[in-house]
């Protein structure tokens, strides 16, 4: 069977995309940051608690490496899609 | 060379700089004036828009809030680049698509209503303006300590230069100017923290230092600060959180869709040349901002510690805090303090005439602390220091030289006019473009258009001067409104405008009156109506956070719920939205035929 490569399903791809990011990026800043913190400051980081290592370091590195990483999966589905620029 | 000669030269020099910016970059066409003629490099627009992201409430304020608050100020930290996730992924490239000058213009057309964009136009007027007190206010201290004037003059100082530059440059020229903005802030922030760091922990990196052990000893620098902080009555610092963890939850989010919703950073992507420029920017950007927002937290708490050090000789000498010898002799405070006592940021007062300086928590909950401060004879806290002179404070606090003060000055004002500038882009661009042009006089000319937003820019300077005079509390908190009102009415109608095809006007506009009503209403209720002091009205709600105990900050994620929650219903109601903008909206989803940011129609 051939590839659907229709507008239909290059949004769907986007949308599963931005699906999986977002629960990742919940996880690390409301899951670990604040929900767990307390559970997670029974770790060290070094001199860190882990959890108040989330909201004050942790989840500011990972926001960074996701859009970097939504931007290259983007681009990648753009040109399978056959909708990038140019 | 005398301090206040070194800070004239570091702040002059900055000045100089940027003007000459402005007046090499200045615009000439409205599409240079809006959107910098869509030519701006990605990197070069993450710095641009870190600088005009990073306000005088992160540079001045959040420090302070955090070393105040401790682990709950994380809740910055988290929501204020969170919200950039937001942006890349969900608004920002489909925005870039859109290709149009302004937020107010994507709504107007995408809900087919000159209403919906009216509305926005609203929204984004009282966000803006929220937003600029706060500048004003950061503004206002920054010249008051460091030219010597009172507060008063330095709004006026500060509200005549941001004039002269926003209008000189447009788009065009505030991008660059921003950049060179970014740099001096940058530096301005960083350097202090790792010369602190060092003499600390002895570790240059202060996103590594806030980790490591104090010099010289094994104790970690937060359990250190943890033991000093809870023996002198205040909360632990590396747990305490903001309010319950219900509060804490929803400020965050409230920051982070608020962040996502700000027409003034969401403008700032209208300038790339490409959707997939957009998408990387926003990385960028938050790379930049990533590089203040992780050395806050290290400043906050080094700052914190610093501070007790000065006040408390045990603190580092180890021994007890309460001994009648470890608080130092009132004569001999160092000069810091007495230059800040001047502006009134910071308040010594004896209350048990011992001629020292006692500096704790006399509203202590904690047992154990009060049956000390009795039994040393104390009498009440004695110092009070106002949470926005932390980072301003910081480099005298740890006795660094003259030059590096002169750094944190320029960075300071830096911050505080790259975002000023920023804001005063949008609040004119809504005005001369969505409301002049778009509904008043559809055929004025490209001259013209350009003279109303330079006017509109002189009228929301002196309205942001007037409140700025007249604040409503603490620089970082009154922005924390302007976040609430983006996040409750900008942000949703944006997604959905994007990711509900069949969105129509009618809940569009239905969803942006309810959520902004409703923040708008949770926060006059707590903070007086449009900020006038003695209009509040507590009662009639029940009480201050009534809602769950949730604070009139963290009330814009509630807002958008109900946002979402009207237009989902009202939809239903009402008729689909026509088939061609439904094909719109299909070919906003999709990168291919993007072309330069025009605002014709």
């Amino acid at each position: 069977m051939k590839e659907d490569l229709s507008s239909q399903a290059y949004w769907k791809a986007t949308i599963k995309l931005l699906t999986n990011i977002l629960i990742l990026w919940a996880l690390v800043s409301f899951g670990a940051g604040i929900l767990f913190a307390d559970m997670l400051n029974k770790i060290h980081l070094g001199g860190y608690p882990l959890g108040f290592w989330f909201a004050h370091q942790g989840a500011i590195y990972v926001f960074i490496v996701q859009i970097f990483y939504y931007a290259k999966r983007m681009n990648d589905l753009d040109v399978k899609f056959d909708v990038h620029e140019d | 060379m005398e301090l206040q000669t070194t800070i004239y030269i570091g702040v002059g020099l900055s000045f100089a700089l940027y003007i000459a910016i402005a007046i090499w970059a200045r615009a000439g066409s409205t599409s240079e004036f809006y959107a910098a003629g869509g030519s701006v490099h990605p990197i070069t627009n993450g710095m641009a828009t870190a600088a005009d992201w990073m306000s005088a409430a992160s540079f001045i304020s959040m420090a302070g809030l955090i070393a105040n608050m401790g682990y709950g100020g994380g809740l910055f930290l988290m929501g204020w680049t969170g919200g950039y996730v937001l942006l890349a992924m969900l608004l920002a490239p489909y925005l870039r698509k859109f290709g149009k000058f302004t937020v107010p213009q994507f709504i107007g057309d995408r809900f087919y209503s000159k209403g919906a964009s009216m509305v926005a136009v609203i929204c984004l007027l009282t966000a803006s303006i929220t937003y600029i007190i706060g500048q004003m206010t950061g503004v206002g201290v920054a010249f008051s300590r460091f030219l010597g004037v009172s507060s008063e003059t330095g709004i006026y100082a500060g509200m005549g230069i941001v004039f002269l530059y926003a209008v000189f440059g447009g788009m065009k020229g505030i991008t660059y100017t921003q950049v060179a903005q970014y740099i001096v802030l940058i530096l301005a922030y960083t350097v202090p923290a790792v010369f602190i760091s060092l003499a600390l922990t002895g570790n240059a990196l202060p996103q590594l230092g806030l980790g490591s052990n104090m010099v010289g000893t094994d104790i970690s620098l937060l359990s250190k600060l943890d033991s000093v902080v809870t023996d002198l009555g205040f909360g632990q610092y590396t747990t305490t959180t903001a309010g319950s963890t219900l509060n804490m939850f929803v400020y965050t989010l409230s920051l982070m869709i608020g962040t996502a919703g700000l027409p003034h950073v969401i403008m700032r992507f209208f300038t790339v040349p490409t959707v997939k420029d957009a998408r990387s920017s926003a990385g960028w950007a938050l790379v930049f901002i990533a590089i203040l927002y992780t050395t806050a937290p290290a400043v906050a708490a080094m700052a914190k510690l610093n501070l007790h050090a000065t006040v408390n000789t045990a603190v580092m000498k180890g021994g007890d805090l309460y001994a009648a010898d470890a608080s130092i002799v009132a004569e001999g405070r160092p000069d810091w303090m007495k230059r800040w006592e001047k502006t009134g940021l910071l308040k010594f007062e004896d209350k048990n005439g011992d001629g020292r300086i006692q500096y704790y928590n006399d509203k202590s909950k904690n047992e154990a602390a009060v049956a000390k401060a009795a039994a040393a004879g104390w009498k009440g806290n004695e110092l009070t220091v106002n949470a926005d002179i932390i980072v301003l404070a910081n480099p005298e606090i740890a006795l660094l030289p003259n030059w590096v003060i002169a750094l944190v000055a320029a960075g300071g004002l830096a911050a505080a006019l790259s975002t000023a500038a920023g804001l005063l882009m949008a609040i004119s661009a809504a005005v001369s473009h969505d409301l002049i042009k778009n509904v008043f006089v559809p055929d004025i000319s490209e001259k013209n258009e350009l003279l109303a937003g330079k006017v509109s820019m002189a009228v929301a300077i002196v309205i942001a001067g007037w409140l700025g005079l007249n604040p409503p509390g603490f620089a970082a908190g009154t922005v924390a409104l302007a976040f609430g009102i983006a996040a409750s009415s900008l942000f949703p109608a944006i997604m959905m405008g994007i990711f509900s095809k069949g969105m129509n006007k009618e809940g569009a506009i239905a969803g942006m009156l309810a959520g902004l009503f409703v923040t708008l209403f949770y926060v006059f209720a707590h903070k007086g109506i449009f900020f006038v002091k003695g209009t509040d009205f507590l009662p009639m709600i029940g009480g201050a956070n009534s809602f769950f105990g949730i604070t009139p900050e963290a009330f814009g994620a509630v807002g958008a719920l109900v946002n979402f929650i009207v237009a989902g219903i009202v939809v239903k109601m009402t008729k689909a939205p026509p088939a061609h903008i439904q094909a719109m909206v299909e070919a906003v989803r999709v990168p291919r035929g993007s072309k330069l940011v025009t605002g014709s129609h």
